[in-house]
């Protein structure tokens, strides 16, 4: 099964879209979640917003999971040891306020297990790799020194 | 007992999504303490088994009215947690947390979201006002900002 969410704010029709036509070719289950977006989708499961028990679920059953560049779905992927695949969201498409996302995905590009779709053309080629290495829990080399920070700042309030 | 040692009443507050999940994986630098939560998504909270926890209204910056009513429910909360330190990753609902933290002489902590990685957020741009420590998890962000750098969740 293949798990598409794209977060609960804004809708993401270029990727659904692309997903929809995707999915009349592959014999393989999309369960989406797709947000504020109403259009019709003949080749994908869609729900407007999970539940987190339902989130939960879908992302334990996911093959793969496809996602926008956001952290939420980043640290998800991590955390359930999936491969995830990221579509940044654009501001010329009107799909974010600015192009954080492409930041973002910029970023995340090196890391283990999650896998950047730059252009919806990018997301074929990805789905039908063999297999993709799923993204590892570990927290980055910096995470302890943070969580330092702040616990020392606490303390010594 | 130093003052180090002594538990303090922690807020810890968070949007749902992205914002939450960092905020979770910052627990190691506070569950010592006695720590409240609050997110904007009711069951989030029980599945990263953090308790006691609350469900705020979420809000933005483009629904004045809905602020406000998120405001009114952290004063409310305030009054009877009475918090020593609020920490919080985003968006406006921790924003407005940390600013009445600053009123009522809380030490307030800002943590801008590791999705900021070109500029702070609009809401941790304000923030700087009301944060004592006041953290962006990237060293070019810092830099320009202003905000101190410690590390990032990523």
């Amino acid at each position: 099964m293949i798990f598409a969410t794209i977060g609960t704010q804004l809708p993401f029709p270029r990727l659904m879209a692309e997903l929809d036509r995707l999915g009349a070719e592959l014999d393989e289950e999309i369960v989406a979640q797709v947000g504020p977006d109403t259009t019709p989708r003949t080749a994908l499961r869609t729900h407007p917003n999970l539940s987190p028990e339902g989130f939960d679920a879908l992302f334990r059953r996911a093959r793969i999971v496809i996602a926008h560049a956001g952290i939420g779905s980043i640290l998800s992927a991590k955390s359930y040891r999936k491969p995830l695949i990221v579509m940044p969201r654009r501001h010329v498409h009107g799909e974010h306020r600015n192009d954080h996302q492409l930041a973002t995905a910029r970023q995340v590009e090196t890391v283990t297990g999650i896998y950047v779709a730059w252009e919806t053309a990018d997301l074929a080629g990805l789905l039908a790799a063999p297999s993709l290495t799923p993204a590892q829990p570990d927290p980055g080399t910096t995470a302890d020194q943070l969580t330092r920070r702040i616990r020392d700042f606490i303390d010594q309030t | 007992m130093s003052r180090a040692d002594s538990p303090k009443r922690i807020l810890a507050i968070a949007s749902s999504g992205g914002h939450w999940q960092q905020l979770m994986l910052m627990r190691p630098g506070f569950t010592h303490h006695q720590v409240t939560y609050v997110t904007t998504l009711p069951g989030l909270a029980q599945q990263f088994e953090a308790a006691p926890a609350h469900v705020v209204l979420d809000c933005n910056r483009h629904e004045p009215l809905q602020a406000l009513r998120c405001l009114v429910w952290l004063v409310v909360r305030f009054l009877r947690l009475r918090p020593h330190v609020v920490i919080t990753t985003g968006a406006l609902p921790g924003l407005l947390a940390l600013m009445l933290g600053k009123m009522t002489g809380a030490r307030t902590i800002w943590v801008d979201s590791v999705a900021n990685a070109e500029t702070l957020s609009a809401s941790g741009q304000t923030a700087r006002r009301f944060a004592d420590l006041w953290l962006s998890q990237w060293p070019d962000v810092a830099r320009d900002s202003g905000a101190d750098y410690a590390g990032s969740i990523l």
